[in-house]
């Protein structure tokens, strides 16, 4: 058991130190001189060398690289161009927004996704089962920005329950941070819900046909405890592992909706970074969301573990 | 008064009719036999009795448990029924238990729900059941995974489920035939034991006709879902009346007619084995630890002359197949050499082996599973030509397969159709047919009957003995049945943890085994023959 954690942390580890490389000469190759968007078009040949010296780019690649993975872990991101302000501390606002946002509809399609599922693998074959997947069907096919439009358009114009967009800060209380973000996670969780119940039926169905449903049927269970027993745990798996998916779905999906609901997210720091070439707030950022990513993909690597004994054989 | 009565039953799955008035009983503390080849309804008529039949089955007939109507009764009135006065055991015991939950919780599980019991009580039930079964609490806790069960002790599992309410009814459907024979014996032991203790009405199913014979008090003869013969175990099979029970008991104790072995003393051996290891490593305990490793096959020298058919038999993990494989050149052996035709193939590159391989081939024993479901036979029997030195045209190939398949007794036609147009048995054909293509001097077959029905597999150890006599090729049996090894072979290897424990002439060691582990293979395995004998001597 202690070995496969282990195993899994270390994967986990390399995954991370190999993308930083990745996102950093990425950058790194991509044409435009950061010194000489910074000081605009009419600057000298003399003080964009003198600008790239204060920024440290004339020092060696692997310098570099060693001084800005560095920074990353001592939580220094530098300072962003176009703002002026620390990296850090852009980011630290963003994500008061993002990450509630990302859980809430992570939360929301799990809730959805596997009653749904259940209900379904119950009955296969039959109305309740051909109606739950063809309207899955529905959500895996509508595009998440066109969903949330006729989100707002119902919710927001019409029945006037929630704000159409933009967000009112943590500091003007639970309730209504909460409401500005109901609608862009409804927006996010449904298409996620929609992938997510199909898998959960079809893992459902797999598992019901196997040996010990029947030995379990044998004992007098009814049907539905059976399903709740002994099926939905041997489902989990490769519900947990699309799950695990979803969460950079998730965090690439809050770009285009914090766009629609106009919400000072993650999503939107990244869009407007890219637009004005600001690098070192699109390196840091895609830097967290790809850690992001390794975290909770290391967590469904434990949670097998939790589910399934044979991953934890005994010594 | 009987406590199961089938009155009947017919049965029909879409349009497809599974069982035709079939009538059977089933008396307390009465043991009931149900036999028949694969399809004939067996599995289906215990499956009505427990309702568990697949949602499109519709049944008609009469089922009567205890006084109450099966087929009209509600499914809170059968979930009653289930587990608590009905019980069932099943085939296939790697997979018959919840992976995801221990051992004590799932024999927990059916005691709490009938009776309410607190976990606790149900636990300490489910504790004295286990003991009962054979797995007493110093090695097996309740803690205990299934996948840290052998398939013999996973059945046990299953029985301790079955029978933890003491059921007056257990349905037994194939326990014993994914077991090895003394696992089997040791399975039906306990079994009868459990019958004889609280007058239990069993229904053992099963296509061995020597198991039901030893165990039941009647027979019901089951052939595509009707009954073709019931009564009393012994005199149905002494007598043999039915055509069908006639052909069923010939069947199951054929012995190919085979013409004197080929092998000239004199010639080279054909394969000779010296002093081979197959060591594994052992698991991994923490980081840096790990078990000491496992010995698989431990210094096991043999040889075979060309056109010599030798059974390697012993129980379910003593190394068999491991030697095979290594024979087969799948596997390296950790040390000692293996010569085949005098050459030795140890050690060997993949290309260097090349010669090596057309001249051997393999026979596996699912004749299921071994065949690429979406090619057409032609290309699944061409196979093995790709280690031909020059590589035949596509004429020279259809020439090569429609011959082989010739030689199996399959036509020529059969060469366009895919592997689920045909039968168990066909398949088998094609597997034989598969193997013999490149005129191979040797065919190692794992288990190759043991899936068959048991018509079936008289009429695939025919064909074994007559290509072994028209073609010479030399045959290496692994199996744990000594009733083929009794039907074709010439010498048997008993091997018993990794280890050759006796040799010699088949029946001279089947007839007067000296080592334990030969001794115990040959007391465990089923006897038509002695069965009947010892039911007629107990009848008087």
């Amino acid at each position: 058991m202690i070995a496969y954690l282990l195993k899994r942390l270390a994967i986990a580890l390399a995954t991370l130190i190999l993308a930083s490389i990745v996102v950093f000469a990425v950058l790194e190759i991509l044409p435009g001189d950061p010194a000489r968007l910074m000081l605009g078009m009419n600057a000298s040949a003399d003080q964009i060398e003198l600008l790239r010296d204060q920024m440290g780019l004339n020092a060696p690649l692997i310098w570099r690289y060693l001084h800005w993975a560095g920074g990353l872990l001592s939580l220094d991101f530098g300072r962003s161009y176009t703002y002026s302000v620390p990296v850090i501390d852009l980011v630290r606002e963003r994500l008061a927004v993002s990450l509630p946002l990302a859980l809430i509809a992570l939360a929301l399609s799990t809730v959805i996704a596997i009653p749904v599922g259940l209900f379904s693998a119950s009955r296969r074959g039959r109305a309740g089962d051909t109606i739950s997947m063809g309207a899955a069907q529905l959500g895996v096919a509508v595009p998440n920005f066109w969903f949330a439009l006729m989100l707002i358009y119902v919710f927001a114009v019409w029945l006037r329950l929630v704000p159409a967009g933009g967000f009112p800060g943590w500091s003007a209380g639970i309730w209504p941070a909460l409401k500005s973000l109901l609608l862009p996670a409804v927006a996010l969780a449904l298409p996620q819900a929609a992938i997510l119940a199909r898998v959960t039926r079809s893992a459902l169905i797999e598992v019901l046909n196997e040996d010990y449903i029947r030995t379990a049927r044998a004992k007098g269970l009814p049907y539905r405890t059976v399903l709740w027993r002994h099926a939905l745990r041997n489902a989990m798996i490769p519900v947990l592992t699309i799950l695990g998916l979803q969460f950079a779905f998730l965090l690439a999906g809050t770009i285009i909706i914090e766009n629609v609901f106009y919400l000072p997210g993650l999503g939107r720091l990244v869009f407007q970074a890219i637009t004005q070439r600001d690098l070192i707030v699109v390196e840091s950022v895609v830097m967290l969301l790809v850690a992001a990513v390794i975290a909770v993909n290391l967590l469904v690597d434990f949670s097998y573990a939790a589910v399934d004994p044979r991953l934890r054989s005994r010594s | 008064m009987s406590l199961l009565e089938i009155e009947n039953l017919s049965l029909t799955i879409g349009d497809t009719p599974i069982l035709r008035g079939v009538e059977l009983s089933v008396a307390p503390g009465e043991v009931m036999g149900l036999v028949g080849e694969s399809g004939s309804g067996k599995s289906m008529t215990a499956l009505t009795v427990m309702r568990l039949l697949p949602h499109a089955a519709r049944a008609a007939g009469r089922v009567t448990f205890d006084g109450i109507d099966i087929l009209a009764a509600t499914e809170d009135q059968m979930c009653a029924l289930r587990g608590d006065d009905i019980g069932m055991v099943f085939q296939e015991p790697m997979t018959a238990l919840n992976p995801v939950k221990t051992i004590g919780e799932q024999v927990a599980e059916g005691i709490r729900w009938h009776t309410r019991a607190t976990r606790a009580d149900a636990e300490q039930r489910a504790r004295r059941m286990l003991d009962r079964v054979g797995l007493p609490e110093a090695k097996f806790p309740l803690s205990r995974y299934p996948h840290e069960l052998s398939g013999g002790q996973r059945q046990r599992v299953v029985i301790a489920i079955a029978c933890a309410l003491k059921p007056k009814l257990l349905i037994a459907d194939e326990p014993t035939t994914a077991l090895d024979v003394v696992l089997q014996a040791q399975i039906l032991d306990l079994l009868r034991d459990l019958v004889a203790e609280s007058r239990m009405g069993l229904l053992l199913i099963s296509h061995d006709l020597a198991v039901v014979t030893e165990m039941s008090d009647r027979i019901t003869i089951l052939r595509h879902g009707e009954v073709m013969e019931s009564g009393d175990t012994a005199r149905t099979l002494s007598e043999q009346l039915h055509p069908y029970t006639r052909q069923l008991a010939l069947a199951s104790m054929h012995v190919p007619a085979r013409a004197r072995p080929h092998g000239a003393e004199s010639s080279q051996p054909l394969l000779q084995v010296e002093g081979v290891t197959r060591d594994y490593a052992g698991r991994r305990v923490s980081l840096f630890r790990r078990a000491p490793d496992i010995r698989a096959v431990d210094d096991v020298s043999l040889s075979m002359a060309p056109g010599q058919s030798v059974a390697l038999v012993g129980r379910s993990g003593c190394g068999k197949s491991t030697l095979a494989r290594m024979i087969l050149a799948l596997d390296r052996p950790s040390s000692g050499t293996i010569r085949f035709r005098g050459e030795t193939i140890t050690g060997k590159s993949e290309p260097e082996l090349k010669p090596a391989r057309r001249d051997m081939q393999v026979v596996f024993q699912d004749p299921y599973g071994s065949f690429d479901p979406r090619q057409k036979v032609e290309k699944l029997v061409a196979e093995p030509l790709h280690v031909l030195e020059k590589k035949p045209t596509r004429a020279e190939r259809r020439e090569m397969v429609a011959h082989a398949l010739h030689e199996v007794g399959l036509g020529q036609g059969d060469m366009d159709k895919y592997p689920h147009e045909f039968s168990g048995g066909q398949r088998q054909r094609l597997s034989i047919a598969r193997a013999i293509i490149t005129r191979p001097k040797l065919v190692v077959a794992d288990e190759p009957v043991s899936a068959l029905d048991v018509s079936i597999r008289a009429q695939i150890l025919d064909l074994f003995a007559e290509l072994n006599h028209k073609l010479g090729i030399a045959y290496l049996f692994i199996t744990h049945d000594l009733t083929v090894a009794r039907a074709i072979t010439d010498e048997v290897l008993v091997m018993h943890e990794g280890r050759i424990v006796e040799r010699g002439k088949t029946s001279e060691v089947l007839d007067h085994p000296q080592s334990e582990a030969a001794k115990a293979l040959v007391a465990a395995a089923p006897d038509l023959h002695r069965a009947i004998a010892r039911r007629m001597q107990e009848q008087g």
